[in-house]
């Protein structure tokens, strides 16, 4: 991922920050410029809840060729608990135990390394959660 | 009065047995259980690192720190050994991840196993200065050791952050005292992957030499003997060193305990000791006195004695307990796993 692309993307990446429509409340992750319900266009900031649970997945056994070390893997949707709901890597987790309605968390991983001597990308990923 | 407002501790899921090392090199496994006095090590997925360890840890200390909001923090220090880059600072990732920038200072430390804690003495100084009005000390590694070589058995991953204040103390730090000599006991040069140290010379005049200095400076100087403590903390590069360093010193099994992770756990270099600091404070009670000595080789230790407050009651359980990230829902890995996490099978780029 280019640099600066990912620095344009850290509010959401790092810290989870969606935007709530000032007009019907709606929550939007990541943010964006017109509300998808009411089209109102200002939004104040929320930080997401870290936990919720799997309601779809799909295992990746053939990857893409900077995820390939990382094959098999899961690549979930959860909806965490104030209903939004948000794509991530399972991680953490055996392919054939994950499970739709499953508990996760949302926890800080390294997501891309651009090889040897590239930036390193970090976000989200959802593993399972136990506590 | 300045000391700890916050702490957390993260510790990875994955371990690998004493056996399953033995196995692959044909080292005789009950000798190294017993010689090391562990059995199992942490082993950080391939999308773990310092600065993931240190983000997960850091929001578990300001879960426990309650009302301080992220961007009063005004340094963060990051002491590792493994920091993921050469040139950028892990804390600049770590505090952009908890909403702490712009209005922060930021450096990383490095010295063998005690750069955690040299992170928490200068977090404390800076504190009490009234330069910042929090600050943030991270000690983290995902250490590794030689394949084959004795290190291999305990270097693990681990990471453990303390938010340092002056108001709303859960522990307060009475004082500190720091202990160093020029000792080449351990040390890695630049480009190289591994770490070299000095075999048997790491015991004597280096780990017992900097740590009974430094933990009989730190007595001497608040005036306490160790049975004025209800817990000490070492650090911990086997089982073995700290429980003998302990009876060296004149403090009792029950002390050095619930500190004591080792030998479930590894060593975490840089999160050794921090880390059993958080799994102490997990147990103890207000008014409750905990002497902690870090160990970095190179050589030295710093030293701190820490006052818990009442308020540990109500913070405790504000964030996960290390000893249940330590012992609950952990997944063994054999060495094939390991080597594929640890990057220690060469591929064609
Ligand atoms: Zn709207």
């Amino acid at each position: 991922m280019f640099p600066a692309r990912a620095h344009r993307e850290y509010p959401h990446r790092y810290r989870l920050e969606a935007g709530q429509c000032k007009k019907c409340g709606k929550v939007v992750f990541p943010r964006r410029l017109i509300c998808p319900v009411c089209g109102h266009r200002e939004f104040g900031k929320v930080i997401l809840p870290d936990t919720g649970k799997l309601v779809s997945y799909s295992v990746i056994r053939v990857a893409p060729s900077q995820f390939t070390d990382e094959a098999p893997y899961a690549i979930g949707i959860a909806e965490l608990t104030n209903g939004v709901k948000l794509m991530a890597q399972v991680a953490d987790c055996d392919v054939d135990n994950i499970k739709v309605g499953m508990d996760i968390r949302i926890e800080f991983r390294r997501i891309q390394t651009d090889g040897h001597h590239g930036v390193l990308s970090y976000g989200y990923k959802f593993v399972p959660k136990w506590y | 009065m300045v000391g700890i407002v916050g702490y957390g501790a993260h510790i990875p899921r994955h371990r690998i047995k004493v056996e399953e090392i033995a196995k692959v090199w044909g080292a005789d496994a009950p000798s190294y259980k017993k010689g090391l006095m562990l059995t199992q090590k942490s082993v950080p997925s391939p999308d773990t690192d310092t600065i993931t360890l240190s983000v997960t840890a850091a929001r578990n200390a300001l879960l426990r720190a309650g009302k301080v909001n992220p961007v009063e923090i005004g340094a963060i220090y990051i002491g590792s050994e493994s920091h993921p880059y050469a040139v950028k600072p892990s804390g600049t990732v770590v505090a952009e991840a908890i909403g702490a920038t712009p209005e922060i200072h930021c450096a990383d430390f490095e010295f063998a196993c005690k750069a955690g804690s040299e992170a928490m003495f200068v977090c404390l100084g800076l504190v009490k200065s009234g330069y910042v009005k929090y600050a943030l000390a991270i000690g983290a590694d995902t250490s590794q050791g030689a394949p084959g070589d004795a290190l291999e058995y305990s270097a693990s991953a681990g990471a453990a952050a303390f938010i340092m204040g002056s108001d709303n103390l859960l522990a307060e730090a009475v004082d500190t005292y720091a202990y160093m000599t020029d000792t080449p006991d351990f040390w890695r040069r630049e480009y190289q992957f591994y770490p070299q140290h000095g075999g048997r010379f790491t015991g004597e005049p280096a780990y017992f030499k900097h740590v009974t200095g430094c933990a009989e400076g730190m007595m001497k100087k608040v005036g306490m003997k160790p049975s004025d403590f209800n817990y000490v903390v070492f650090h911990q590069p086997n089982g073995k060193f700290p429980m003998r360093v302990g009876k060296m010193l004149g403090f009792k099994k029950e002390q050095i305990e619930p500190g004591w992770l080792t030998p479930r756990l590894g060593n975490t270099y840089s999160g050794s000791s921090p880390i059993g600091l958080t799994a102490t404070l997990d147990i103890a009670k207000p008014g409750d006195m905990i002497l902690m000595v870090s160990y970095g080789s190179g050589a030295g230790s710093d030293g701190f004695v820490w006052k818990v407050t009442d308020r540990i009651n109500e913070v405790r359980d504000k964030a996960v307990r290390t000893t249940k990230l330590l012992d609950e829902n952990i997944t063994f890995v054999d060495y094939g796993t390991y080597a594929k996490f640890r990057h220690k099978i060469r591929k064609n780029d």
